[in-house]
């Protein structure tokens, strides 16, 4: 058993929610990035998304997209975040998905990718722009070393494209809240809990929320339908205002504890 | 008969497809059946062959240009005067067939991109014509130096909404389109101006755009009793060259060359020109030659030219490339300004920026070709948009 597919077997026997963060590798840095996460490790996060920053982010806000552009400034390479992945492992067995878009992993080689991605100790990659249709050329290489293809099921995902979609995907199933790019607009609980059950009479496969979800208060609303929520630019913006601040660390602690609490 | 391309996921060869976030994939399949559904609709063609006749001013001519034939005193060179449509570009060939589609899918309002302001004029002129909303993505650079077209798309009633973000022109114009239309799918459709984009619009913007080269092998039948020996046309996204090379496909005589804008020289950095120096990655929906570093962060592509300040190009022309069916060149903002003020001079015709990029690399191509043999430009446009960045030039260098 992989290390998502543990840590959601676990928590859901405790009947405990997932709570995943979001961030962008290499905002304010990669030095700090690691920082961030060995703090998101011990504040009650369960699974890690790594953002791998693009020039061309279509499917984020403009909060992400900022991030990106700093990141790519601070030389956040796919090889650099590779090895900072590597770097987690050497105190974290915390699951990790690498977050982003195909054209660094296709420049990079997917075959080499999928097999430095394993040995550095990734779990599982979402590709925004890699449908299941273009899937392929990645899916080959990641299904052979056991790393989780991850998908996105959007609110104007057909029923029959769930299926498509849950039958090539591992980990989880993302569910995209809102119509809209990362950030820019506010689940409604209704629309989701609708959604959710939508998918769940479709797949197995566990349904984290995301995008949008920016108050532990709108997590706790959302996560009692889903098996999981996601915290992306609403953590993201709080990096970004206390960059190069002190107390960064504590407030990104404290930020992750209340969402903890916040979804049991 | 050859089988035809791109197959039922969009790729052509080794590209295209369909690289897009799950929330725009439904909107796309529903926009693929959609098309599918029109294309042998005859009530669908009927209307569009309308409204390219009475409308948008169809056919243009074929025109000999016989002083630029002299100056050049080699290969016999005719224009394909598409800078006579109405708005003044080929755009509005594709805009009309998109906004027909939009209306039969029943979506009243439509968002596009645009970089030297022609595909937003055009798509701004198909909306006040049937009534639809209209959103425009500009560049804040390209709304600068292209300000006419800012001021004939306002006037049309379309809202033209400024891109910061990046080199703030077509590339990031593209990207903020499709994050809107992410965010409006549901009643919004999204004109593309070119022959890129997730399929089916590289496909679509294609067969809007090939009345070109069918009136074209018509008319130069009909003038000269053969076909041409080659067809030239300038290369951004690539509909203009797509639209007049893809009826001659098949017709192996003809060579079809693309030009790409080298900018400032190709060894500077400072240019558009995808093919000739790019790599394939995947970039707004398709994969493609594209500009990047080694790491597949995408360049930021530079051309006088704001309709050919491009990073990527369309699947289809890097198929082309890969297959040896097209041929694809540069030249340099110097050696388009050169021609700029040639056409105007010798033939009394101001081309667009970019379809000047055509006339430089004929001016190179024709001394060295026989009398006896014919080349056609494809002239998408006309230059009224570029006469104040032209002008500042000359006052420079005088």
């Amino acid at each position: 058993m992989g290390r998502i597919e543990d840590k959601l077997h676990h928590l859901k026997r405790k009947g405990e929610k997932a709570l995943i963060f979001y961030l962008t590798a290499g905002d304010p840095g990669l030095e700090e990035t690691l920082e961030i996460i060995r703090c998101l490790d011990m504040s009650g996060v369960d699974i890690l998304e790594i953002g791998v920053p693009f020039s061309d982010p279509t499917a984020d806000g403009p909060v992400i997209q900022a991030a990106s552009q700093r990141a790519l400034k601070k030389n956040a390479t796919l090889s650099n975040i590779l090895d900072l992945v590597g770097k987690v492992r050497l105190f974290s067995e915390i699951p990790i998905v690498l977050f982003g878009y195909f054209n660094p992993i296709f420049i990079y080689g997917c075959e080499k990718f999928a097999r430095r991605a394993k040995e550095a100790g990734v779990d599982g990659v979402l590709v925004v722009d890699l449908p299941f249709e273009e899937s392929h050329e990645l899916k080959r290489h990641t299904d052979a070393l056991g790393i989780d293809f991850i998908a996105l099921i959007a609110p104007t995902t057909s029923d029959e494209r769930i299926r498509n979609i849950s039958a090539h995907a591992g980990g989880f199933l993302y569910y995209i809240s809102i119509t809209g790019v990362t950030g820019t607009s506010k689940p409604q609980p209704d629309d989701v809990r609708k959604e959710v059950s939508r998918i769940k009479k479709i797949t197995a496969l566990p349904v984290v929320v995301g995008f949008g979800i920016t108050t532990p208060q709108e997590a706790a609303q959302i996560a009692v339908w889903a098996d999981g929520i996601v915290v992306g630019s609403a953590f993201v913006k709080l990096i970004e205002e206390n960059s190069g601040k002190a107390d960064m660390i504590a407030k990104a602690a404290s930020f992750a504890k209340d969402f903890d609490k916040a979804i049991g | 008969m050859k089988k035809s391309l791109p197959d039922n996921q969009g790729h052509f060869g080794d590209f295209g497809g369909r690289y897009a976030a799950e929330t725009l994939m439904p909107a796309l399949i529903e926009l693929e059946a959609a098309y599918n559904g029109v294309k042998k609709d005859k009530a669908f063609q009927k209307d569009f062959q309308y409204y390219l006749k009475q409308y948008a001013g169809r056919e243009t001519p074929l025109y000999f240009a016989a002083r630029l034939t002299e100056k050049l005193g080699g290969a016999k060179i005719y224009l394909k005067r598409e800078d006579l449509s109405h708005t003044g570009s080929h755009k509005i060939n594709n805009t009309l067939g998109q906004a027909l589609l939009a209306q039969r899918m029943g979506k009243k309002k439509v968002i596009a991109e645009t970089g030297a302001g022609q595909h937003g004029v055009a798509t701004a002129t198909a909306a006040a014509l049937f009534g639809m909303e209209c959103h425009v993505f500009m560049g804040e650079e390209d709304i600068v130096r292209q300000a006419p077209n800012v001021f004939r798309m306002k006037i049309l009633g379309t809202e033209v909404i400024p891109v910061s973000s990046g080199t703030a022109t077509l590339k990031d114009a593209m990207n903020e389109a499709m994050r809107q239309w992410v965010a409006r799918v549901r009643d919004t459709f999204y004109v593309i101006g070119t022959t890129a984009g997730p399929h089916p619009y590289p496909m679509m913007v294609r067969n809007f755009q090939s009345i070109i080269g069918k009136e074209t092998k018509k008319q130069i039948l009909k003038a000269e009793g053969r076909l041409p020996d080659v067809i030239i046309a300038c290369i951004g996204g690539g509909s203009n060259a797509m639209g007049i090379f893809y009826p001659f496909v098949h017709d192996v005589m003809v060579k079809m060359i693309g030009v790409e804008a080298a900018g400032k020289g190709i060894s500077t950095g400072l240019h558009a020109s995808s093919i000739s120096s790019g790599k394939i990655g995947v970039l707004h929906g398709n994969k493609t030659y594209l500009l990047q570093d080694e790491n597949g962060q995408v360049h930021d592509a530079y051309s006088i030219a704001a309709g050919l300040d491009y990073p990527g190009v369309g699947p289809e022309h890097s198929y082309f490339h890969a297959s040896g069916r097209a041929e694809y060149v540069n030249v340099t903002d110097e050696e388009a300004i050169e021609a700029f003020l040639t056409l105007s001079r010798f033939e009394g015709i101001i081309p667009a920026m970019e379809s000047a990029h055509a006339v430089a690399y004929t001016m190179k191509l024709a001394p060295k070709l026989d009398k006896n043999q014919i080349i056609i430009i494809n002239l998408s446009g006309r230059g009224d948009k570029d006469a104040q960045v032209i002008t500042e030039i000359m006052e420079r260098s005088r």
